[in-house]
């Protein structure tokens, strides 16, 4: 039975609202009175979440094989015919469709549930800044994006949202444009995103001639025959033999693609954005570059994975680059003193384990940290922007301290957040990640080891991070000291209800091993099987049950040495982190300048690029301009005189010689040619004198002859 | 309406020219009487362009609303009209972006207005008429003509360095013309005579003559026409008239030399290069990696060498090299999608850069200077002009749901077909056109306001709205619904590919998806 209903059939509603209300903001926003502004963003994006929410209802009332609703609105991009690898000729068709199944279910919910609370949390937090107006219109317009981006039935759509979220981020970013660093950052994140978005096209451009379509599925069509999808073709193309398991052309497809996750979701090598984003309001990186924004690259991987699954080489860079981002972000994260810049790292190497989650086949595992990881980094952004608030905008940790008291409702949930991504049991990031590391140890040891030693690194910075801010004395100067106060209801109130998402959000995948049954994987389930059953990635794994209890046992450790280690240096001060510090000073200021990467890329990249830009100006103005056309030029006006000195030289110098030679002759004559009249009558008269003498006797003779 | 109906492309094409008759009429002192019938044959031109759109019912024929009389008949040379879909569109283009350009011209010019918009409007017939002569005899004069008003137009209301800019155009274009002309004359001495016939300029019959000439010539007439259009384009290294010539020309003259008179050579290449094309494979395959390289060149060059321009307008003048760059990968990856994307970014390019060197001079008006130095913080004074200016900013470095994406995409997709290296070497230049745009942007808007004198500088006036709103929604509708501007172009593409590229149709069809599958796909359904 395929799903029906309401919601369903009006999915292209979901992120209509919040473009709507993104469109008026942006026309008339100013006119509006702050309360209008917040409850016209705030509800659309509640509506939004209503609408969600119940089209996933609807869905979930199908079975789960058949839980899949596709709607096409309209053809979008229909330029004309592509040429398949194959040879054949098929129309290129990129609809305006949207697609609910499991996968997209689960974000889209992530996306309107957590956006919708950092929407009522920003009224709260950007109540007092100007330009509310213009916030909450780029807030909304990320939404529609981001929807847009979840919901997309086919790549290029997906890319449409891809792109457009990439700009909310760049304008909410640079939100504080006066700040040059802001606009800096903004400007940064876009161009090394752009870098990402170079690959992502190219490996929408092979998928398209290789699979002759780009369409995620045909499922849920009504014309499921006529429409293929590229899960159809995949299979139809493994099954004519045309394609085999680790061909290069998917590996190809798979990793171009991988190129544009790197690069939203900050990975190696283009990561360096995305600490720099914290320039931007601290609700834009709770909602865009932590909990939604950032997984999108996790997500398309996981959207794609038919391809990966057929690409074990690229599935193995995936997992390499995840666990080592994991743990190279990690290990910037111990020594940072920006509150939100620790997160920003945090955020990395989450990413990081997502991505070695999908490497290593457990699709469904790296979604669930995803969520999970929205909840609690949503939480933690939101709780330091709550202490940020209080501290009249301070952001180091060296001059926070003893808040507990103070601000209690934000430094509890800012615990249990905590809790949930250091992995501690029964927190929701206990689950996620005791899920990735189980995949992770039968794939490969050595990936496990390394998720193993960052989740107690994890531990360590967080919990570093909470002790700091929130225990021992204040460090604060006096007069912010006077001003902490506990945030306003709007604000604390989603902290609350993300700190009860962070606690109880992973027993929806408790494991078998704990006498649950992992529903969150059975219901991701059908979009993850993959086309050829045997290289599925969704195989619910037969641990043996030791085993199992070894590897929760070994990561409840290693997050219980992290606190330790944590407690030790920021609590009892039993070692000091100074002398730590001194004793490696090299290895501390590698991590405290974040190993250079920035300077490195500066230096070889950026400066380059630019130096090239003016080599090739100079080039342009002086070899092309100046050599080429001004030469051709100069080559013009020196024909052009050579020929006047010809002209002047031998062509009328001939004819002035000749003139001259004319003058010469003719100079008798032109005695003679006096111009006055009685010297020509007088030489008449000589001549008729000399004519009578000379005739004159023939004359007679006539004369006489006539008589 | 009966006469419009059957003359209408003439009417289109002469309607500035009345302009510009009627307002030889107007004393000179006249200012505003100027400006006013410029602008209303401004619009007029846009308006009686319309039915173009209202009428268009391409059949089986190659082109549409012809005309045809005899004009110099001892010479064979017609007045002989006719479009398809790819001129419609550039014609729609031309008086579309002629009616803003002399609107933009209200408040910047005060000098001999008289001239100046009579110029303006003669432009706007040299250019008509470029994309609508179906016979070269007519096609050259349109062509030349065409440099006559821009040659003024940049000589007199440009800036400082207006008279070395105009002569450099000048000559530059006319050097490329002239190669052209000996090419057309080859053209028409080479091309038989039927017998009891007389020679001919005629278009369609020359290029079906020029089907069966021999390779060798066919590359030496190629060649003959590319140096004339590849400098319009302009295609790297033929491109450094451009910089000056914008930079120089008065912000009217920049929108139509950028929207318009550029795409004269891409139209070139489409209408006259491609036929020319030798059917040997290695001659062919010689010609078009020659031009290829030269238009990845352009497009990377292009955009790193704005990266160090300091005069805003000479950026967005690289800016249309590397744009320019695209339109010609496009025709000649010789595919349907690289060649209906060009078209379309022909379109795209008009409008964005158009738009662009339009809120150049809006700065301009205010400022009376070009240099990014002397801007910085603009978003606080000019909030709705920031919003704009970003729009149009993100239209050109192709962001989804504008129109540069979609003709960026077609064209990507177009040449990876044929090289997948093409495709990536063309997306080095996405990349590097979104950092020179929002460097720019971050330059002239945000921050704190560094300067006095920008301090106060008045929004948007709703005369500069209604140049550039137009342009917004037009970018707006090519990137969300571009079904009807490819529905345009599909016929004449395809019947172009057909015809310099048949093994596209042919073999392709012929070998359609095999039977098993398509039964596989279904089964897995």
């Amino acid at each position: 039975m395929t799903p029906t209903g309401y919601f369903l059939d009006h999915l292209w509603l979901i992120p209509l609202f919040p473009l709507a209300t993104a469109a008026l903001m942006l026309f008339f926003g100013r006119r509006l009175p702050n309360a209008g502004v917040s409850v016209l963003c705030v509800g659309s994006v509640g509506v939004s979440f209503v609408y969600a929410a119940s089209a996933v209802f609807q869905l979930l009332a199908a079975d789960p094989e058949h839980r899949v609703a596709q709607q096409i609105l309209f053809e979008w991009l229909t330029p004309g015919p592509i040429e398949m690898t194959g040879g054949h000729a098929v129309p290129f068709v990129a609809d305006w469709g949207f697609l609910l199944d499991p996968l997209s279910c689960v974000m889209v919910l992530v996306v309107t549930g957590v956006g919708f609370l950092i929407h009522v949390y920003s009224v709260g937090y950007m109540g007092h800044e100007g330009g509310y107006y213009r916030f909450f219109g780029y807030m909304n317009l990320f939404m529609f994006a981001m929807l847009t981006l979840v919901l997309a039935n086919n790549m290029l759509l997906m890319f449409v949202g891809w792109e457009g979220v990439g700009l909310c981020s760049y304008l909410l970013i640079g939100f504080y444009f006066l700040k040059k660093s802001a606009s800096d950052a903004g400007k940064k994140a876009f161009i090394v995103n752009r870098i990402g978005d170079a690959g992502f096209i190219l490996g929408i451009l092979l998928a398209a001639v290789t699979l002759g379509t780009i369409r995620f599925t045909s499922k849920g069509l009504p014309d499921a025959e006529g429409a293929s999808g590229i899960l159809q073709a995949l299979k139809a193309a493994v099954d004519a033999h045309a394609l085999a398991h680790g061909a290069p052309v998917l590996t190809g497809i798979a990793l171009l693609l991988f190129v544009g996750a790197v690069g939203k979701s900050a990975q190696i090598p283009l990561y360096v954005w995305l600490p720099d984003a914290m320039e931007g309001p601290t609700p834009v990186s709770a909602l865009i570059h932590a909990a939604t924004m950032v997984t999108a690259g996790v997500y398309m991987v996981a959207r794609m994975n038919a391809v990966y699954q057929l690409a074990p080489l690229a599935m193995d860079v995936v997992a390499i680059v995840g666990a080592v981002t994991a743990i190279f972000a990690a290990s910037i994260a111990l020594a940072q003193n920006d509150i939100k810049k620790v997160l920003a790292y945090s955020t990395i190497s989450q990413l990081g384990y997502m991505f070695l989650a999908l490497g290593v086949g457990a699709f469904a595992a790296g979604i669930f940290h995803l969520m999970t990881h929205a909840f609690f980094k949503a939480l933690l952004f939101l709780g330091a922007g709550s202490v940020i608030h209080a501290m009249s905008g301070e952001q180091d940790l060296q001059k926070m301290g003893g808040l507990w008291n103070k601000i209690p409702i934000t430094a509890k949930t800012f615990a249990v957040a905590t809790l949930a991504i250091s992995g501690i049991f029964p927190f929701a990031g206990f689950f996620s990640k005791d899920e990735i590391l189980g995949r992770a140890f039968d794939r490969y040891f050595s990936l496990w080891l390394v998720g193993l030693i960052t989740a107690g690194m994890t531990a360590f910075y967080m919990f570093r991070l909470l002790f700091l801010t929130f225990f021992g004395y204040s460090r604060a100067d006096e007069h912010v000291e006077k001003h902490i106060h506990e945030s306003p209801p709007a604000m604390t109130v989603p902290l609350i209800i993300l700190a009860g998402l962070s606690l109880i959000g992973g027993w929806i995948g408790w494991p078998g091993s704990l006498a649950g049954e992992n529903r969150f994987e059975r219901f991701l389930e059908p979009v993850l099987t993959g086309v050829v059953p045997e290289t599925g990635a969704v195989r619910i794994a037969h641990h043996a049950l030791a085993k199992e209890y070894f590897l929760m046992l070994a990561s409840l450790s290693i997050a219980g040495a992290g606190i330790w280690l944590a407690y030790q240096f920021y609590r009892t001060k039993r070692i000091a982190p100074e002398l730590v510090a001194g004793k490696w000073p090299r290895l501390y200021h590698l991590l405290l300048h974040k190993y250079y990467v920035d300077e490195v890329y500066d230096a070889a990249i950026v400066e380059r690029t630019k130096d090239l830009g003016t080599l090739l100006g100079r080039f342009d103005l002086n070899v092309i301009d100046g050599v080429g056309v001004n030469g051709a030029g100069w080559l013009a006006r020196f024909g052009s005189t050579l020929s006047m000195w010809w002209d002047k030289w031998v062509i009328d110098g001939l004819l002035n010689f000749s003139a001259k030679l004319m003058q010469l002759f003719s100079y008798p004559v032109r005695l003679l040619q006096t111009g006055v009249f009685s010297s020509y009558a007088m030489l008449i008269l000589v001549g008729l004198v000399i004519l009578l003498a000379y005739y004159g006797h023939h004359m007679q003779v006539l004369l006489r002859g006539v008589r | 309406m009966e006469f419009f109906a059957n003359h209408i492309l003439s009417v289109v094409l002469f309607m500035p020219l009345l302009g510009a008759l009627v307002l030889l009429f107007i004393p000179r002192e006249m200012e505003n009487a100027h400006k006013i019938a410029g602008n209303v044959f401004g619009a007029l031109g846009f308006l009686v362009s319309l039915p173009l759109l209202r009428w268009w019912n391409p059949g089986e024929k190659p082109f549409s609303f012809e005309e045809s009389a005899e004009w110099i008949p001892s010479i064979g040379a017609k007045y002989h009209l006719g479009i398809d879909g790819i001129s419609l569109l550039l014609v729609m283009l031309t008086t579309f972006l002629g009616m803003i350009a002399i609107l933009s011209s209200w408040s910047a010019i005060h000098q001999r207005t008289k001239e100046y918009y009579i110029l303006l409007l003669l432009l706007q017939t040299g250019m008509i008429g470029v994309f609508v002569s179906l016979d070269f005899f007519l096609f050259y004069v349109f062509w030349e003509v065409m440099l006559v008003p821009m040659y003024f137009l940049i000589g007199v209301w440009g800036s400082d360095r207006r008279l070395y800019a105009a002569i450099k155009f000048f000559l530059y274009t006319l050097a490329g013309s002239v190669v052209m002309l000996l090419a057309i004359l080859a053209l028409y001495f080479y091309a038989p005579v039927p017998a009891g016939g007389t020679r001919t300029f005629d278009v369609p019959t020359l290029l079906a003559a020029a089907h069966d000439f021999s390779d060798p010539l066919k590359v030496w007439l190629f060649w003959g026409f590319f140096f004339a259009f590849a400098i319009k384009v302009p295609m790297f290294p033929f491109h450094t008239w451009l910089p000056d010539a914008h930079t120089e020309a008065p912000t009217a003259g920049s929108v139509i030399l950028a929207g318009v008179l550029l795409k004269m050579g891409t139209y070139g290449f489409i209408r006259f290069s491609l036929p020319l094309l030798p059917a040997d494979a290695v001659m062919r395959a010689r010609i078009i990696h020659i031009v290829i390289v030269l238009s990845l060149i352009g497009i990377i060059y292009g955009a790193l060498v704005c990266l160090m321009q300091k005069d805003m307008k000479r950026l967005i003048a690289y800016s249309s090299v590397s744009h320019l760059g695209f339109c010609t990968l496009g025709i000649f990856a010789l595919t349907p999608n690289g060649l209906a994307g060009s078209v379309l970014q022909q379109i795209n390019h008009g409008i964005s850069t158009g738009a662009l060197f339009l809120i150049v001079g809006v700065l301009y008006e205010r400022r009376h200077t070009r240099m990014i130095s002397e801007f910085g913080g603009l978003a606080t004074p000019m909030p709705n002009f920031a919003a704009i200016y970003l729009i149009v900013s993100l239209s050109s470095l192709g962001m989804p749901l504008l129109n540069g994406f979609i003709g960026e995409f077609t064209i990507l997709q177009g040449a990876f077909q044929v090289s997948k290296a093409w495709a990536a070497w063309g997306s080095l230049g996405v990349v590097l056109g979104a950092a020179y745009l929002l460097w720019l942007y971050q330059r002239v808007m945000f921050g704190p306001v560094t300067q006095f004198a920008n301090e106060d500088l008045p929004d948007l006036n709703l005369r500069e709205y209604a140049t550039l709103v137009p342009l917004v929604i037009l970018a707006f509708w090519i990137g969300i619904y571009p079904k009807p501007f490819f529905a345009l172009i599909e016929k004449p593409v395809q019947r172009i590919v057909e015809q310099v590229n048949p093994n596209f149709y042919q073999t392709e069809r012929a070998k359609l998806p095999p039977a098993e599958f398509h039964a596989a796909a279904a089964e897995t359904k």
